[in-house]
């Protein structure tokens, strides 16, 4: 099928991240751009959310437990129509509402401030048991990185979602491969990361997590899973969509010099 | 003698109540609700009860979703755990998002007894106080728990209620003016103000009856609310009775006595003397027998006030 309408949006989405770290003078842009087309297919096309009324009580609900992709979700928000897009070019700068890690209290749209990794994952997991408390047909998703794995309270996270049976929560795993010091086979092993999960009681999906086939194809899956969480593990790279930047840890959190910043944008398709 | 009850049978009775009139609160444990008494409100709401298993972290992580998805929740384990293992979530998720969950910890302090040092936490005043916009009660007997909690759950914000395991006297009633963020006056008394908090209030209005039949006459503070901290009344007993001894269940190292420390050098220096745990570990013991080693008793209180005076 095509897509070319996500794709587009997309980019813009990376562009956005792109102006705004380089705009701050330092971020996360690698694992930003890795997450980009999972984060621009639930905010355009899964989701049931609106801008309109960011506080709707059947909304779905979005918890970036890897934080430090905050100007991903600030863009896609931007682009979503919550806020002007120039508004997070103010990015970490002192009095800003975009802080370097989400905070719900700034930014319309944020339901969690994250940053510390793995609590994301674990507020999670108390939304969809409210939601399922209160017969709310509202979904919560989550996105991890896969360093992010390593902490301790992912997996008792992802062992209480099983034990309490949240079919209405998704957790997806950016498999990027990479994290601050290096390649996680080097720093500390995750794999096998859908096994992991398997065992704790969660439905598992494997996917290429830059297509967007792949991606509506595992929300539509989740959605009718019924029993167990989903865990989507997609595959992507880091830096994804910069030629300089994929695949490398050096661009985990560093921002581009104004002539990077320049290429990245060009590259995106973006006019600097 | 008065009537016993440890501040955590209290806390597990009121939760029923509670529960029976607010259908938004939520109560959790991590495999210890026989002991943090939440059981009892496990077997009349089970639909509004999760036991997280061993998962302190955890524990508080999901009460911060289901705090901000509109529940008013109790998330309870042992002091320790609650406040050492999941302070950084409770920091980051809790405090920093000011969801409306009640970190309710019992077993604190030396009285845990037999199972010894590393269940006897004397940090976690210290830990929680520093948390901006985290409220910090610590009952001292069975009544005046049920009171706060009443209020702790009233208002949308975090809180830690610091509870015990051991049988304490009561001595407030039903009708006692308790109020978060307020001191209870106890006791007048014009030579030095005892400012005690949780089961050490017991300790120093005895050592107060003591004393006063030497002839010193000793007024007794409950300072049940830790943050806020009620600044008027030590204020006041300081300009009145010019000397301070500051009594608690908990490290000497910032507990009451630096709170009370803090409100003092700004605005009204008198000599302090500190009770409580002296910057070292517990062990295994009697609660009896431990409170008189580690210097927690009335006679403690007897001792530092003679020096003081």
């Amino acid at each position: 099928m095509d897509h070319k309408h996500y794709e587009e949006l997309a980019a813009k989405v990376r562009i956005d991240v792109i102006r705004s770290i380089h705009s701050a003078g330092s971020g996360h842009p690698g694992g930003s751009l890795s997450a980009a087309d999972i984060v621009t297919a639930l905010y355009f096309k899964e989701m049931n959310i609106d801008p309109a009324d960011p506080s709707k009580s059947d909304r779905d609900k979005f918890i970036l437990s890897k934080g430090h992709a905050g100007p991903v979700q600030y863009a896609a928000l931007a682009e979503r129509g919550y806020y002007p897009v120039s508004d997070m070019m103010t990015l970490r700068k002192l009095g800003s509402k975009f802080q370097g890690h989400p905070n719900m209290h700034k930014v319309s749209g944020i339901e969690m401030s994250t940053g510390s990794l793995g609590q994301g994952i674990s507020v999670s997991v108390g939304m969809a048991l409210a939601n399922k408390m209160d017969k709310n047909p509202g979904r919560v998703y989550t996105l991890l990185g896969d360093g992010e794995l390593q902490e301790g309270i992912v997996w008792e996270a992802a062992m209480s979602a099983a034990h309490y049976g949240l079919d209405n929560l998704v957790a997806i795993v950016d498999w990027n491969g990479l994290q601050i010091d290096g390649k996680n086979d080097d720093v500390m092993t995750v794999k096998p990361v859908d096994e992991k999960f398997a065992a704790f009681g969660w439905n598992v999906l494997v996917i290429d997590g830059h297509s967007f086939d792949e991606i509506f194809d595992a929300f539509d899956k989740a959605r009718t899973y019924k029993g167990k969480p989903t865990a989507i593990i997609a595959k992507t790279h880091k830096g994804r969509g910069v030629s300089f930047m994929e695949d490398n840890p050096g661009w985990h959190g560093k921002a581009p010099s104004d002539e990077e910043a320049k290429q990245a944008v060009e590259e995106l398709g973006g006019e600097w | 003698m008065a009537d016993k009850m440890a501040t955590r049978a209290a806390y597990g009775k009121a939760l029923v109540e509670i529960g029976a009139e607010n259908p938004n609160l939520v109560v959790m444990d991590a495999d210890l609700s026989k002991s943090t008494m939440t059981n009892e409100f496990s077997k009349t709401y089970p639909d509004r009860f999760y036991n997280m298993g061993i998962a302190e972290q955890n524990m508080y992580g999901v009460a911060c979703g289901l705090a901000l998805s509109g529940k008013v929740v109790c998330a309870s384990t042992f002091a320790m755990f609650a406040s050492g293992r999941a302070f950084e979530i409770i920091r980051n998720s809790i405090g920093y998002t000011g969801a409306n969950v009640k970190v309710c910890a019992t077993h604190a302090g030396i009285t845990v007894g037999e199972d010894g040092a590393s269940h006897q936490t004397f940090e976690d005043l210290a830990l929680m106080r520093t948390i901006p916009g985290m409220t910090v009660v610590n009952p001292s007997d069975g009544v005046s728990a049920k009171l706060l909690l009443k209020q702790v759950i009233g208002f949308n914000g975090p809180a830690y209620v610091r509870l015990g395991r051991a049988a304490v006297p009561i001595f407030y009633d039903e009708t006692a003016d308790i109020r978060l963020g307020k001191g209870n006056e106890l006791r007048p008394g014009s030579d030095v103000t005892v400012i005690a908090t949780g089961i050490m209030v017991a300790e120093a209005m005895m050592a107060a009856s003591q004393l006063a039949e030497e002839g010193i006459d000793v007024r007794v503070i409950d300072m049940h609310t830790i943050k806020p901290l009620d600044e008027e009344i030590i204020i006041k007993a300081a300009q009145e009775t010019g000397k301070i001894v500051t009594a608690e269940e908990h490290s000497v190292i910032g507990g009451l006595g630096s709170a009370v420390a803090e409100v003092i050098v700004k605005n009204c220096p008198v000599k302090i003397e500190m009770v409580g745990q002296q910057d070292t570990y517990g062990e295994s013991g009697k609660p009896d027998e431990l409170k008189e080693k580690y210097g927690m008793t009335a006679a403690d209180i007897v001792k530092a006030v003679r020096e003081i005076y």
